[in-house]
């Protein structure tokens, strides 16, 4: 192992999760950087029929079809209009691409994995589900979102499911 | 010396090999059909020896050991001391089933020999003349739980000379197990003075003791080319318990040489190494021609751009159809790599047909034709398992036994056709037998029971064929008391089906059933027809296209239910209204205004209402599933000249949601 005394402190803690933080009705949030692929400005997406209303559609990135989700509107918030400031961070886990609208991008920050806490029951705002922990950075609060259940919410795998027991049904009918 | 690191051929070993066995089996099932060709058997033969040599160049011993036994059989069939009959045949098909097995071991890195591959290489040592094995012994050891070998091991005097050494043996069986040297000894053929002896000369043996379970196989594969060098005594170490308990116990496994219970092969293994095709040159140099082209285009065009002035207009307008031209060209020799033959699927029903019709005592006739036809590797992958299923109903259900056919009046081999074309933007697939046809008391006496048809209700014959696709007919518990078709043909269905294809079947009572698949030539690009939808597009693929129309509003009935049928042709059509299935905001909903295309899946039309038709466009399909999901309705998107994306309907799945509202 390569031994240098300037490295020393840093390697004797984990190293820093870098957090990309972003706005979404007044409140911080922060996606793991690693699996930012892009930021974007937002641009007109195809509406996909048959899908929950937070998934906008679906838009041509340098030729991927890539679905295109609204946060607010997957936490069940309203938004008022999409626009040339509307930001879209495109995120990818295991090669699947994909797009998550939020109000606006803000740093990319350094966040202790040691100081992260658990999530209490919030209840109120936000589905607690898709959060991954707390952290605090410069006196303010960032929500760590978890991407990867993001993008495998429960309610369409469960409608998956569902689909071909439908199916079977009609046929039987 | 440096090492060559021969691994950087397994891959081309495997393939080749894979090859070879392919063209063993054609050979043999050739000459089991009666051919007398020498040729065949020196086809046979030559595989089998390139199998072996690869193998023991590279390692993989066991194969090595196995060909070779193989390859003394064939030897004996090639200098005419053995006759060819049937059972040598069938032998020697089973020889290459385990070959292919091994080999498909060895690639994936996992022990190659096993009890099975072990039996019938001594049934094959057995059958070989001249070279007799103990093989009560061997057969009991091979397959019982050894726990080791004694390894009497002598080198005659010239074994260094032939470049064996005995040090790597020994270093060899030390892989296999834990070895223990009993005795090392000088032998007899030693000169009595140490001054006379010639350090080339080899005066020494061993009596060695391998200790582990290790296969008989293995063991042998390691002196395998001291043949003729060196005095060799093998046995098994009998350990007193071990030799007690293993003729009694029940648990041993029984040698598979038995081969009434071997299963019948259902498909080949093709797609585990699917990662590479083989392009034939000519079609390399028509892309490189294709290039060239595109490349005096590109440097025209720019030549233009460069100083341009109005008077160019017409150059321009010129070099952009011939960009368009070559483009297109491009495209199509690029796809056109992507096409094989439908022959490497087709090449695997000989062998299937030989099994079955051992298996269910019928005669068969196989027959194919167009396979030459070529269809898109993809597609190529997912035919094999329907028409393998299709094949196995045809001989299992459609013809009948050799008596019947006579008693019927039929010849008593039954024939079973595979016919492959082209027909428009398709291919077609056809598998007719001559055999019974649907049975369609029993198909609809199922169906009653099943309560998919009403007691009582009379169908048509095309209604009847259309019950066996349905998914109540599939299992096979019930297939024992329907003695129709119907034996997961709904997985055939949706196989078909996921390929962008239909399957359907025309059948005659007492003269035989033709199943009919239709595909897609690729499923890379589709010629589309766009539609508007309100503001947003749909593209409906062409080929599904019957016709498009303006309707009358008078034109229009009303059902019960809400549902709008129209006539068209003799019949009525229900129609569709694809902004409400796909709950489009902003659409036309007079129908007066809007526009019918009618479409067609599996022989059924719907009508299909969309606003608009903008134009006709070639579509490059790319998938939703990739990063997102299947959704129901829509088979993928792509991407228009805007850059903007449009979604492809699925006509199967949209006609199929249709009937769901209208049972919901």
């Amino acid at each position: 192992m390569y031994e240098d005394p300037m490295y020393e402190d840093k390697r004797a803690a984990a190293p820093p999760l870098q957090q990309l933080t972003f706005s979404l009705a007044d409140e911080e949030y922060g996606v793991d950087i690693l699996v930012v692929r892009e930021i974007r400005s937002w641009s007109r997406v195809t509406r996909i029929p048959q899908t929950p209303d937070y998934v906008l559609g679906v838009l041509n990135l340098r030729g991927a079809i890539v679905p295109i989700m609204d946060l607010r509107l997957r936490f069940g918030l309203q938004r008022e209009s999409y626009g040339d400031d509307t930001v879209v961070i495109i995120v990818a886990i295991a090669e699947r691409l994909f797009g998550i609208v939020v109000d606006a991008v803000s740093d990319v920050v350094d966040i202790d994995p040691a100081a992260i806490k658990p999530v209490p029951d919030m209840g109120a705002v936000v589905d607690t589900r898709y959060l991954k922990g707390l952290a605090t950075h410069v006196e303010r609060m960032v929500m760590l979102l978890d991407v990867e259940k993001l993008m495998r919410p429960e309610d369409v795998e469960t409608l998956d499911a569902a689909l071909p027991a439908v199916q079977d049904v009609e046929v039987a009918a | 010396m440096s090492a060559v690191d021969l691994t950087q051929f397994h891959k081309t070993f495997f393939e080749e090999s894979r090859e070879g066995l392919d063209a063993m089996e054609a050979a043999l099932l050739a000459l089991d059909s009666g051919a007398t060709d020498r040729e065949l058997v020196h086809t046979i033969f030559r595989a089998a020896h390139s199998i072996k040599g690869g193998a023991a160049t590279f390692g993989f011993a066991d194969v090595a050991a196995f060909t070779h036994v193989a390859e003394s059989l064939l030897e004996e069939v090639r200098s005419e001391r053995r006759a060819v009959d049937s059972g040598l045949i069938e032998v020697l098909l089973r020889s290459v089933d385990c070959m292919r097995a091994m080999l498909e071991r060895s690639s994936q890195g996992r022990p190659v020999a096993d009890a099975e591959s072990e039996a019938l290489r001594v049934e094959l040592v057995q059958l070989v003349s001249g070279e007799v094995v103990a093989p009560a012994v061997a057969a009991a050891s091979l397959v019982a739980p050894v726990s080791g070998w004694n390894i009497a091991f002598t080198a005659l005097p010239h074994l260094l000379q032939t470049g064996n050494d005995p040090l790597r043996l020994f270093r060899e069986l030390q892989q296999l197990g834990r070895l223990e040297v009993v005795r090392a000894f000088v032998t007899d053929s030693a000169p009595a003075q140490l001054a006379e002896l010639d350090p080339s000369q080899c005066h020494l043996g061993w009596e060695l003791r391998l200790h582990g379970a290790v296969a008989r196989g293995d063991v042998d594969a390691v002196f395998d080319w001291l043949d003729g060098d060196c005095e060799l005594t093998i046995t098994p170490m009998v350990d007193a318990a071990a030799a007690d308990a293993v003729p009694q116990t029940s648990d041993v496994p029984v040698p598979p040489a038995a081969s009434a219970s071997r299963p019948i092969r259902e498909t080949a293994t093709a797609s585990s190494e699917g990662s590479s095709i083989r392009v034939g040159i000519d079609k390399v140099d028509a892309l490189i021609n294709m290039m060239g082209e595109l490349v005096i285009t590109q440097s025209m065009l720019s030549d233009i751009g460069e100083k341009f002035e109005l008077s160019q207009l017409g150059r321009l307008r010129d070099g952009l159809v011939q960009l368009e031209r070559a483009t297109r060209e491009l495209q199509e020799s690029v796809m056109r790599i992507r096409m094989l033959p439908i022959a490497s699927v087709f090449n695997r029903f000989p062998r299937l047909v030989h099994d079955l019709e051992r298996k269910l005592d019928k005669r068969v006739r196989l027959e194919l034709h167009g396979e030459h036809t070529e269809l898109d590797k993809t597609v190529l992958e997912k035919i094999g398992d329907p028409l393998v299923h299709l094949v196995r109903n045809a001989i299992d259900h459609g013809l009948e036994s050799p008596a019947q056919r006579k008693a019927a009046g039929k010849p008593e081999t039954g024939t079973l056709k595979l016919n492959a074309y082209h027909e428009g933007g398709n291919i077609v697939v056809q598998i007719s037998d001559d055999g019974a046809g649907l049975n369609h008391a029993a198909i609809v006496a199922k169906a009653q029971q099943r309560g998919l048809v009403a007691a009582g209700q009379e169908l048509s014959d095309a209604e009847v064929a259309e019950l066996i696709f349905q998914p109540g007919f599939s299992t096979a518990a019930q297939a024992t008391d329907l003695s129709g078709r119907g034996v997961g043909m709904d997985v055939v269905r949706r196989n078909v089906r996921d390929l962008g294809g239909s399957v359907g079947v025309r059948s005659a009572s007492g003269k035989g059933s033709t199943f009919t698949i239709t595909l897609p030539l690729t499923l890379a690009i589709i010629d589309g027809l766009v539609t508007a939808v309100g503001s947003e597009r749909y593209i409906v693929p062409l080929t599904s296209i019957v016709e498009s129309l303006r309707l009358r509003a008078d034109a229009v009935r009303k059902i019960a239910g809400g549902g709008e049928v129209f006539h068209f042709r003799d019949e009525y059509l229900p129609i569709m209204r694809l902004h409400r299935a796909f709950a489009c905001s902003d659409a036309v909903t007079d129908i007066e205004r809007g526009i019918v295309v009618v479409i067609e899946e599996d022989g059924r039309r719907v009508g299909l209402l969309v606003d608009d038709l903008l134009g006709q466009q070639q579509a490059v399909v790319k998938s939703l599933e990739a990063h997102y999901r299947r959704v129901q309705g829509i088979s993928g998107a792509t991407i228009l000249s805007d850059g903007s994306v449009a979604l492809i309907v699925d006509v199967g799945g949209v006609v199929r949601l249709g009937q769901q509202r209208k049972a919901a």
